[in-house]
């Protein structure tokens, strides 16, 4: 998995950090989003895949690099 | 059911749950005709009722203006110009706004709004909501709990975060539930609007002269020179009645969901550390912003086989989205273990919530700190006799007394 933000659709509404914190994060500047794990391990890819969905921007995507989830 | 006799179909509730009407919607007629209440005048417009239309709405500001012009226009269109002139106008602030200006304006309040910047008010609120439950206490009981807990518990909150004055709080709350009051005739909700301006306009102009060490000063130090006064007005007007008016509610309604499903509310009381999903699914379920703000067409478009034309008035059902039955596993049945679902409570695409980190947290902390405070908390007058407020931008019950 490959997780991918948009930093100029992002609003910083911040669901993605409530969802997975040990992949996302805002900064503190703009508040956006910033990816800190683009390749999160494989316990980590529902909830990401969650966060994708959680996203009210549409601004992070999750993208299946076809490994094994586990 | 008295209540409920001027109340569209789309903002009745039997007190928790949408109407059955809005199952059909989403069944038979996603895409239908409803009336959308400005005060006693009642304005067509299409009502959205599945989550996925509701998403793609919310989600496509391309597509569908937040502009209170835009609305105007069509009451003009519709009824009257006469008619169009009346409407209260609160002035636009962040959500009467598309981008670029709400992009703009957006950015300078987001960062003051990160899950991480909320968290480092966590011992403050936590400590808020300690004293309002030591008060209560003290006081004995009854006490309504939207006015001895919820109402000045939020409303110290956003006051602290903002840089509003407490003491105001009385002036504040009865405007503030005025300017959501859309049973109120127009000229009463106008009078609440202007007033609530006058009154952040003062504050506006203080924090100018000496910004302090809050939301208000900080936008002041920092965009102080992009912003004008009346932006700072608007801005900050919004955010103090969304920061209490919808905090209040939800914890006061959720607490009386919670009092009738005694078996969630044991397992919410137990184990705080179920807490954060526990909101998710309270907030899924209450759905307490009945549409949030009426969108306008901006081109012409199909959802769901039916042809909405530009300049129509859109509304999305969020208590229908949330219980969507092809989206959520038995969507009537309050779970507070339930995995979280991606409701849209708090709105979806770029007007999403600005606050949601803000209000997430002070449930999170005030729902098990009240169970656990008052262990024998239950309704001090029959459920019977409790009175709602479905005529309102937030859905709420009216009072909440409580003993313990």
């Amino acid at each position: 998995m490959r997780v991918i933000a948009d930093r100029d659709i992002c609003i910083g509404a911040g669901n993605c950090v409530l969802t997975v914190p040990e992949v996302f994060d805002q900064d503190d500047d703009e508040g956006l989003v910033e990816v800190i794990d683009p390749d999160p391990a494989a316990g980590l890819r529902d909830k990401v895949r969650e966060a994708v969905a959680r996203c009210p921007s549409g601004a992070i995507k999750a993208i299946d690099t076809s490994e094994p989830d586990d | 059911m008295d209540q409920l006799r001027s109340v569209p179909p789309h903002m009745r509730r039997t007190p928790f749950d949408p109407v059955d009407d809005l199952a059909r919607c989403r069944a038979e007629a996603p895409v239908s005709r409803a009336a959308a209440p400005l005060g006693p005048l009642r304005v067509p417009a299409w009502l959205i009722a599945r989550y996925q239309d509701v998403r793609a709405v919310l989600g496509d500001a391309a597509g569908f203006s937040n502009s209170s012009e835009a609305v105007r226009d069509y009451v003009a269109a519709v009824a009257g110009e006469e008619t169009a002139e009346r409407l209260p106008l609160s002035g636009p602030s962040l959500i009467g706004y598309d981008p670029p200006v709400h992009t703009r304006l957006r950015r300078m309040v987001a960062p003051r709004f990160t899950v991480k910047r909320m968290r480092s008010l966590q011992p403050r609120i936590e400590a808020i909501v300690a004293e309002h439950l030591d008060a209560m206490a003290e006081a004995g009981a009854p006490a309504d709990l939207l006015e001895a807990f919820a109402l000045p518990m939020s409303s110290l909150v956003i006051c602290e975060l903002l840089g509003v004055p407490y003491d105001d709080r009385a002036a504040f709350q009865r405007r503030g539930s005025a300017q959501l009051d859309l049973d109120l005739d127009l000229a009463g909700r106008q009078a609440a609007f202007d007033e609530s301006h006058a009154y952040m306009a003062d504050l506006v102009r203080g924090h100018r002269a000496g910004p302090g060490d809050n939301l208000l000063g900080a936008l002041v130090r920092e965009h102080g020179d992009e912003l004008s006064d009346e932006e700072l007005t608007e801005l900050a007007t919004l955010l103090l009645v969304a920061g209490h008016e919808t905090t209040a509610n939800m914890l006061a309604l959720g607490t009386l969901l919670l009092l009738r499903h005694p078996d969630q509310l044991a397992l919410l009381r137990d184990d705080p550390s179920i807490a954060e999903g526990a909101v998710e699914e309270l907030m899924r379920y209450l759905s307490i912003v009945h549409t949030g703000v009426v969108r306008t067409a901006l081109r012409d478009v199909t959802i769901a086989g039916t042809r909405i034309k530009a300049g129509d008035a859109v509304m999305c059902s969020l208590p229908s989205a949330n219980r969507d039955e092809s989206v959520i596993a038995d969507p009537d049945v309050l779970d507070l273990t339930r995995k979280p679902t991606a409701h849209v409570a708090f709105g979806h695409g770029i007007h999403h919530c600005l606050g949601a980190p803000l209000a997430r947290l002070e449930l999170r902390i005030a729902f098990p700190a009240l169970l656990r405070r008052f262990p024998g908390l239950r309704l001090a007058v029959p459920f019977e006799e409790l009175r709602y407020r479905p005529l309102s931008v937030v859905y709420g019950v009216r009072s909440l007394p409580v003993t313990w």
